[in-house]
């Protein structure tokens, strides 16, 4: 067991793990951060993706002693009222079936757009192909993608 | 409309005193500002809000309350169902809070999510559940204006009488309403003027689930609460004995308890026990038959053959009709086992105190879990509780309770509150699995090339009836056999969204396109002219309405421009299953010799559509989930154990790999059927039609890609 400092949601936490624990686990068994999702476990689906100082990552195979001092954002910090544009366009669109997995996408989404502000829609398919839905939610996450892009 | 209302007026007199409660996120649900979840009682979440039946209750202040009973896992249903109470409630749905409902068998006849049965189920009571309270609160109104009832008009939870020009919401005359008895009979509203069904109202968890608020059932934390995780034994194996002394001593784990034939790591958080699950030395032992994929395709072949078939329709004389044809046409397909694979995993909360066991979790079927909890302690089915949390995908999956019993196992043993979860790993190899299906079909056709007779043998690995004997085409063709032949598997099988019908409707559908293209006919034409004989002059039992299958197999082929363009090659497919017909048809597109799928028209007849955003949904999931598993996704067995261990090997659909879907809906003017499921069997079909269409290769087995047939082909598959 370690003692490591971590900046989540702006705000500074100590938990006491193992250095090889995930992020992933951190976040949803140590700070209550339940909102990012386990689903494989091995960086195949996305649903662990959390922002690693604005870069998107799989949380799941990420290690806690590997973070550091780097900011930490999920998707309960992503904004203050889950009004951040990329929320309101999942809102608009209504893109959720089963909902699980959109909180990684969101964050995909989020961390794409923030680089790519202007995307193609090519450029939104490459980006978010890494995510998987097993409801096939698929056309609305594109089509969700483009209209956070034109309202930002 | 009059309706009788039946059971009304003994739900009014009943409610007051339950406390089944729901589950809700925030102590206050109306400020829902705590991220926490809770299982609260009905009391708790209706505060000072009174209750007019097991679906209704509303506040002094006008907001309205809709339990919502059926387990939500993506089908919508927790916006679609209070839809339909606020329609005839008249309600204002920006007052509508709606509540996830616990387990109560007494207050709600159905509550349990699989073969897409809510909506027809529930459908008139939930209309009637509305109606009633609006009735009341009417008379509620007529008595505290003295003013006659018939006078008084309702709209967006505002009662109305014009002549005094008094107004008022529904929340200051709910303390008389539900007082008063509820009437035998109430009208309910004209389809013509609904207000809130057939809009596009959107998911009523969406702000919650978008700012990730705890609603999973992974989600749910209680203090004091050990999380566990369990080593299972391959199929047909047993525990022998177990050496856990390197488990243990990994930092975090509590506990290590053996029942059955697993063994069950406990600790304080998650992580340490997916390393100490793999420090496990486990011994197993054979008990009963060990199987692999190798042994399937033997056995496939061997019962094809020669198995003891039960016959499940027999239509006049097969064998004459065989002798007698111009031209048989014969084929065999397969499929093989799958998995589920929600993307949450199997998870549920159990707390064992002496007699008495608390749940919480995703679950499709909370009934089962209770009578098999109950069963599994020996204690009356009422001292277990079930809270329900939305489900992160069921699949059917979650119908079985396997993963609750685990986790009441794992609480009785060590004594204190637990979350069994299952690793992806885990759930792919300790599945429950769409069962490997192997048909034989067989159609006798006359000179003039109309089908004659029609033979289907289908052989299943613990697949139960593996044949719908009442589908398409019989009743359309004179002579015809369809048999079922069962093997026993170690492997457990279950229900797997669409059951049967999954594979069953691509091998039908692909096997009509072989026989109309052995015939020189269009498959279109031939399916409209087969229908047309079933219409006119049916054989035996008809287990589809034929108009509604010719609706929509016309409309899709007025929409997808149907064999009018040279340059896009078509695949047709059509399905009826859980009482929804939809025809498909998919585009592909020829580019410089690359076939290219780039579109899937589907046309869908679910009676009524209750929300348009929701029915599209469905429809356009289902094709993608027909279309990635027909593609792309295998299980394949050794001595017991799946190979595909996890996303790397088994394969799913992604967001590149979908075509353009378009949809349309008939409007038929029944009363809406499910929609879970029904889009899914047919797409499987119509891609492969398509792909014979564009490359003259004809796929008889899945998934495509591991077909030698499709290696050499380099589909391509883009959108717009």
């Amino acid at each position: 067991m370690a003692n490591f400092t971590l900046k989540v949601n702006g705000t500074t936490h100590q938990v006491e793990v193992e250095d090889d624990t995930p992020l992933l686990w951190v976040l949803r068994d140590h700070l209550n951060l339940v909102g990012t999702k386990f689903s494989c476990g091995i960086a195949q689906c996305g649903a662990c993706t959390v922002h690693l100082n604005g870069n998107a990552i799989f949380s799941c195979v990420t290690p806690v002693s590997s973070i550091g001092n780097s900011e930490v954002t999920t998707i309960e910090g992503l904004s203050q009222d889950g009004d951040h544009p990329v929320q309101k366009a999942w809102e608009e669109v209504d893109v959720a079936q089963c909902g699980y997995c959109q909180a990684g996408q969101i964050m995909t989404a989020a961390a794409f757009l923030e680089q790519n502000p202007s995307p193609t829609l090519e450029e939104i398919d490459n980006a978010m192909n890494r995510n998987i839905c097993r409801c096939g939610t698929y056309h609305k996450i594109r089509e969700a993608v483009a209209a956070a892009a034109k309202s930002k | 409309m009059k309706t009788q209302t039946g059971t009304s007026r003994r739900d009014f007199l009943k409610i007051a005193g339950t406390t089944a409660g729901g589950l809700v996120i925030g102590f206050n649900w109306f400020s829902c500002d705590s991220p926490k979840m809770e299982v609260l009682s009905t009391e708790q979440i209706l505060a000072q809000a009174k209750s007019f039946n097991s679906f209704l209750s509303i506040s002094p202040t006008g907001d309205v309350v809709i339990f919502s009973p059926n387990p939500e896992l993506g089908q919508n249903i927790k916006t679609s169902f209070p839809m339909v109470v606020a329609e005839e409630l008249e309600a204002d749905w920006e007052k509508v809070r709606v509540v996830q409902a616990n387990l109560d068998p007494e207050k709600y006849e159905r509550q349990l999510t699989g073969g897409s049965g809510a909506m027809p189920h529930s459908w008139e009571r939930l209309r009637k559940a509305g109606a009633t309270a609006k009735f009341l609160l009417v008379a509620a109104a007529a008595q505290t204006w003295k003013v006659p009832a018939t006078e008084i008009t309702v709209s967006k939870g505002m009662i109305s009488h014009e002549g005094s020009g008094k107004k008022g919401h529904f929340g200051e005359f709910v303390a008389v309403a539900t007082t008063l008895t509820a009437p035998e009979e109430v009208t309910l509203k004209d389809k013509k003027d609904f207000t809130i069904i057939g809009t596009p109202v959107k998911n009523v968890d969406a702000k919650e689930m978008y700012s990730g608020k705890p609603m999973y059932g992974l989600d749910f934390q209680r203090e004091g609460m050990q999380y566990a995780m369990i080593q299972r034994a391959p199929f047909g194996m047993k525990l022998v004995s177990v050496d856990d002394s390197a488990a243990r001593a990994v930092a975090g784990v509590t506990n290590v308890v053996t029942f059955g034939s697993s063994v069950a790591v406990v600790g304080t958080s998650t992580w340490p026990l997916l390393k100490a699950k793999k420090l496990l030395k486990v011994n197993y032992e054979p008990d009963g038959v060990v199987e692999s994929t190798t042994d399937h395709d033997r056995l496939f072949t061997e019962l094809m053959a020669k198995g003891k078939a039960e016959v499940k329709r027999k239509d006049g004389d097969v064998a004459a009709a065989f002798k007698s044809a111009a031209k048989i046409v014969t084929a065999e397909y397969q499929c093989p086992f799958l998995a589920h694979s929600p993307m949450e995993p199997e998870n549920f909360f159990a707390h064992v105190q002496g007699d008495k066991v608390e749940l919480v979790g995703p679950t499709q079927t909370p009934d089962r879990a209770r009578q098999e909890t109950a069963a599994l302690l020996g204690i009356p089915p009422e001292n277990v509780s079930v809270a329900i949390t939305r489900l992160g995908g069921g699949f059917g999956r979650r119908l079985r309770a396997d993963y609750v019993v685990e986790a009441v196992e794992v609480s009785r043993a060590i004594k204190a509150p637990v979350k069994v979860t299952w690793s992806r790993e885990d759930e792919l190899t300790g599945g429950a699995y769409r069962p490997a299906v192997r048909y034989r079909f067989e159609a006798a056709l006359d000179a003039t090339g109309t089908m004659i007779g029609y033979k289907l043998r289908g052989v299943g690995m613990n697949a139960g009836n593996t044949t719908r004997e009442t589908n398409f085409p019989t009743g359309a063709v004179d002579h015809v056999l369809i048999e079922t032949i069962e093997h026993v598997s170690s492997i457990t099988t279950n229900a797997w969204r669409a059951p049967i019908t999954n594979f069953l409707a691509y091998a039908e559908q692909s096997f009509l396109d072989e026989v109309a293209l052995a015939v020189g006919k269009d498959p279109v034409d031939f399916r409209l002219e087969l229908l047309n004989r079933a219409k006119t002059k049916p054989v035996g039992e008809l287990g589809y309405d034929v108009d509604r299958m010719l609706g929509v197999v016309k409309m899709a082929k007025d929409k997808s421009n149907w064999g009018k363009n040279p340059s896009v090659k078509q695949g047709f497919s059509v399905y009826f299953s859980h009482k929804s017909y939809v025809a498909q048809v998919a585009d592909i597109e020829m580019a410089g010799g690359v076939p290219t799928l780039k579109k899937i028209t589907a046309v869908t007849d679910c009676g009524l559509v209750v929300n348009p955003t929701g029915a599209n949904h469905q429809v356009r999931g289902g094709i993608v989930d027909g279309m990635g598993h027909a593609m792309y996704t295998n299980l394949t067995f050794e001595a017991g154990v799946p190979k595909q261990r996890n996303f790397d090997s088994y394969r799913l659909i992604r967001l590149k790999e979908v075509p353009e879907i378009e949809t349309h809906f008939v409007d038929s003017g029944f009363d809406p059927t499910g929609l879970g499921e029904p889009a899914l069997p047919p797409t499987g079909g119509a891609i492969a039609n398509a792909i014979f269409a564009a490359t003259g290769r004809r796929l008889r087995s899945q998934p495509f890609i591991e077909q030698k047939e499709f290696s050499d082909i380099q589909l391509q598959i883009k959108r717009g």
